[in-house]
């Protein structure tokens, strides 16, 4: 069968969803810690079962897949509640703020500001 | 939009009083008025009709004067009446909620490489610990309810994730409130124990122990107990012979640490475990910083007593274990008594959340152990050939016998703690977190046998599941950087670049 003959149903079809919505989602976590590991554990874990042929183990894996998915669905948005500064290995060192909304949430020396 | 609501008011006035026709009201009156003059006094005055009935030309115009005031309002404006909350909220929830958070951009917030002190919490260990903090909020020890019964069965589940992690069986794991708690119930409640029977009063225990292990045993010598302190060679491995020359008949507890939380190196504990085991003494070992990284199993290496600590493998601080072994069954005196929680080995209700992100975090920790060593090991050789192929620097503890994910390098003719200064933007320090406020070197390191300057000039660097590559390489660069910057100031490194040994140097007295 060739990929433009795959339907909505299919399940080569759905798992290319449920991986785009991971990655989707991943990419929304806050905390650039997280938000990389989320990208590379779900980039690796898919990469490791590209091979999987037998249905179960597969339906299996979905499963399993959908309920990360949900987990990062709720984490991702409790994660953008609570943002702090960037680190330093996410670009610039200006620190600088753009928009008028909120607050920097800034980390001194001494502590908390 | 505007003109529809105005015409629907008049069409839903008129139908209405198609329906009651005025003399339907009009009728009540006379009955009223009849009242009145038969002469019933009241002291309530009556509502004149006109007030009770709505007078539906003025209601429509003042219906229309507050639409129109309200039109053009946009939505992030206006504050709903009922919740208080954004308007914009309640036509889409996650814009309402996004206007909350603060805007970031290009912070200046250090990276975290200090994972030996703690962890970050996984966001799947906080999405378990959610509704434990929120809806099921119930007594885990309350046995004559719902609420109770839901706690008590997912910390059960959690017990059961956490001794699967070390090969145990669930009611071997008792919950503490770290890995210090359960350092010292396990090292003073079996010595307490045994004191009582009144023969053995000897423990054995090593130099690079935690802090809480030696203090314990401080403690217990102020007892009356005897205390060996065992030398480690220079690469951090005890020596087995010495430990074998140093069990005596009447030695209770052995305390060995299985990864060091300052050098990484991950001690011989199969060994040990047979060894007390063949001379039936107890074996204690703080695991803290080696339960879900490297693979353990107390039955393979015959481990009585085992620490745990939830904060060390991305779970939530303030909870911890102690694996206490039951067959063949290890007596307790135990620390905290009361309602008899935990087998009477520490009384207490359970904070249920803590517990179920610690079992959480356990299991994750299981199931990707493989996938986080590989990145792990991957990222620290990575960051030790970056650091050794500067000139003049040494890894701490045995290259081998090695837990990747803790590197501890000194480097020479640099003070550690100007380094750790002019390293402000990664976060490391230069040992344990407890003793990072003082200035004395590291006790573990002076017992490797290292120099005061050498143990002064070490840090160490903790990588975990969620360092990235990039990090790695900011770490590499900076501390390249910063290292030749320190030393291009120090005199010693001149003298060291024209080929003079330092230790030949006779320094004049002041």
């Amino acid at each position: 069968m060739s990929l433009t003959q795959l339907g909505k149903g299919d399940m080569p079809y759905q798992v290319r969803s449920l991986y785009r919505n991971l990655l989707r989602n991943s990419r929304q976590f806050a905390a650039y810690n997280f938000r990389e590991y989320a990208k590379r554990r779900t980039r690796d874990s898919f990469r490791e079962h590209q091979n999987e042929t037998e249905e179960r183990r597969i339906q299996e894996l979905m499963q399993k897949g959908l309920k990360e998915l949900q987990m990062l669905k709720r984490q991702t948005v409790i994660s953008q509640f609570y943002q702090l500064d960037k680190l330093v290995v996410e670009g610039g060192k200006t620190g600088e703020q753009k928009g008028n909304e909120g607050g920097i949430v800034r980390q001194k020396d001494t502590g908390w500001d | 939009m505007s003109h529809l609501a105005p015409s629907f008011a008049r069409q839903a006035v008129r139908i209405a009083t198609r329906r009651y026709p005025s003399s339907a009201f009009a009728r009540a009156a006379p009955g009223a008025a009849a009242l009145r003059s038969h002469g019933y006094r009241s002291y309530v005055t009556e509502t004149k009709p006109s007030n009770a009935t709505v007078n539906v030309e003025t209601a429509i115009k003042a219906d229309q004067k507050a639409f129109l005031e309200e039109t053009g309002k946009r939505p992030q404006d206006v504050s709903m009446p009922t919740t208080g909350m954004a308007a914009d909220a309640m036509l889409s929830p996650s814009a309402g909620i996004l206007k909350q958070a603060t805007i970031m951009d290009e912070g200046s917030r250090p990276i975290y490489m200090d994972m030996q002190a703690t962890t970050p919490m996984d966001p799947r260990v906080v999405d378990a610990m959610l509704p434990f903090m929120t809806g099921l909020y119930g007594n885990p020890h309350s046995r004559t309810h719902a609420y109770g019964w839901e706690t008590e069965r997912a910390i059960e589940q959690a017990r059961e994730h956490i001794a699967d992690l070390i090969g145990a069986d669930p009611k071997e794991i008792i919950f503490t409130s770290g890995a210090t708690e359960s350092n010292n119930m396990s090292i003073k409640g079996v010595a307490r124990f045994f004191k009582r029977s009144g023969k053995k009063n000897h423990i054995i225990t090593s130099q690079t122990e935690h802090k809480c292990v030696l203090d314990s045993c401080r403690h217990l010598q102020d007892e009356g107990f005897q205390v060996t302190y065992l030398p480690v060679q220079s690469n951090g491995l005890i020596d087995m012979a010495q430990l074998e020359a140093a069990i005596r008949p009447e030695t209770c507890i052995v305390s060995i640490m299985t990864v060091n939380n300052e050098i990484g190196v991950v001690q011989p504990i199969d060994e040990i475990g047979k060894l007390c085991r063949s001379k039936k003494i107890f074996f204690h070992t703080d695991a803290a910083q080696a339960v879900g990284k490297i693979p353990l199993d107390v039955n393979k290496s015959n481990i009585d007593l085992m620490s745990i600590s939830g904060h060390k493998i991305y779970g939530p601080k303030g909870i911890g274990a102690c694996y206490v072994r039951r067959r063949p069954r290890v007596r307790l005196d135990p620390l905290i008594s009361g309602g008899g929680q935990e087998r009477g080995l520490r009384s207490g209700t359970l904070a249920p959340h803590l517990a179920i992100g610690f079992g959480e975090a356990a299991r994750i920790c299981k199931e990707e152990m493989k996938y986080d060593t590989n990145h792990v090991t991957t990222l620290a050789n990575r960051l030790l050939n970056g650091l050794l192929s500067l000139e003049h620097t040494t890894l701490n503890g045995d290259r081998e016998r090695h837990y990747p994910g803790c590197v501890n390098v000194s480097f020479a003719y640099v003070e550690g703690e100007s380094l750790l200064m002019a390293l402000k933007d990664i976060a490391l320090s230069s040992g344990s977190a407890c003793t990072s406020a003082s200035l004395e070197p590291s006790y573990v390191l002076r017992a490797l046998g290292s120099s005061d300057e050498s143990a002064h000039s070490s840090i160490r660097f903790g990588i975990g599941r969620f360092t990235t590559d990039a990090e790695i390489d900011y770490v590499l660069k900076a501390v390249r950087e910063r290292v030749t910057f320190l030393r291009e100031l120090s005199p010693l490194w001149e003298l060291v670049q024209e080929g003079i040994d330092l230790n030949t140097i006779e320094w004049s007295q002041h």
